[in-house]
């Protein structure tokens, strides 16, 4: 099978609405297909990647914690979008500082997570052979 | 009146429909989603003031789970299920701007 | 609706409320299955209720040797160890007596 470029756009808040947690699940069923997989963040989906998140007020899973563990599946490129940070009053310091070990370079940790700008996250939607969106 | 905003007003205008159709002595309770306006009340200069009256309040648990405590302005009250019901006593009718 | 012990399971023998889980749950489901469970049991029931808790999922197959192997020693990170301790799969019964919801993506 040929390694297919797949993105994931995420543009919804976690826990008001289903799609961040569906993305997330889909992102880990297709992880196990070995394909090369980034995810998105704009609009109200920044919020999926805010530190701090508890959801014990709620009674709903944190699922915030699950990005922590994509690094080890292989999913290291998380592009969030400069202008919906900026629009909603938050920068990259707002966000979970998320790694990966790079095996090639001794297990070294090296951050997952790249703000860009919107005209950066359209050349690389345009570069995918796949985008869902949730 | 009681004023619940379930949708952030990023993605719908359900903060901005309530605010056109409220009276003077209705208070806002956002919730869900809808907190997130809490945290960007700059974005509505309306929400500002109704806020400065005392008359803006944000669920706790659901500003928490979505990790924005820091950003909430000020003068916006925060509630937890408990305060939520007292303010359903205290205000009678609720409606909800889904 | 079946029990162990008390606590609600599927099905599939999976707890229903994570929360019910006791080392008791997990000896009784492990002799329903015919094993007894040893110290190199508890160190993988023990990592996956770890994991689980840090990250809010039950690892893949692949996360989870490639981690064993980091923590308790490369002779171990491999599936064939895993296999031996949970010959109906470390991710399904591993889960299962760690009390954990079934894999995502584990068929």
């Amino acid at each position: 099978m040929s390694t297919k470029k797949f993105m994931y756009l995420n543009r919804r808040a976690p826990y008001g609405t289903v799609y961040a947690l569906e993305s997330l699940e889909v992102v880990l069923i297709a992880a196990a297909f070995d394909q090369d997989v980034s995810l998105a963040f704009m609009d109200d989906g920044v919020y999926q990647l805010v530190e701090g998140q508890n959801t014990d007020g709620i009674g709903m899973k944190n699922f915030s914690k699950t990005f922590h563990a994509l690094g080890d599946y292989d999913i290291n490129q998380f592009f969030v979008s400069a202008e919906s940070l900026t629009e909603r009053g938050l920068s990259a310091d707002d966000l979970m500082p998320l790694v990966w070990e790079d095996e090639d370079d001794d297990w070294a940790e090296k951050p997952s997570v790249k703000v860009v700008s919107n005209v950066e996250l359209s050349k690389l939607m345009s570069e995918q052979d796949v985008c869902l969106s949730f | 009146m009681l004023h619940t905003v379930n949708k952030s007003s990023f993605e719908r205008n359900s903060l901005q429909s309530c605010l056109n159709a409220i009276d003077d002595s209705s208070v806002i309770l956002l919730i869900e989603d809808g907190v997130i306006s809490a945290a960007n009340n700059a974005n509505s200069s309306m929400l500002a003031e109704l806020a400065t009256q005392g008359r803006v309040f944000a669920l706790q648990g659901d500003i928490d789970a979505r990790g924005i405590s820091s950003k909430v302005a000020d003068n916006i009250k925060l509630v937890d299920y408990a305060g939520f019901v007292d303010l359903v006593v205290e205000h009678g009718t609720a409606v909800s701007w889904v | 609706m079946a029990d162990i012990l008390g606590a609600e399971v599927d099905e599939e023998g999976f707890l229903v409320d994570l929360k019910d889980w006791t080392k008791e749950i997990a000896v009784e489901m492990a002799k329903g299955d015919d094993i007894e469970l040893s110290e190199e049991h508890w160190d993988v029931i023990n990592f996956l209720r770890d994991y689980f808790e840090e990250y809010q999922i039950a690892p893949a197959v692949r996360v989870l040797t490639k981690a064993i192997g980091k923590q308790f020693g490369k002779e171990k990170g491999n599936s064939k160890y895993l296999y031996s301790l949970f010959p109906y799969g470390p991710g399904k019964q591993g889960c299962r007596f760690a009390g954990l919801p079934k894999p995502t993506g584990c068929i």
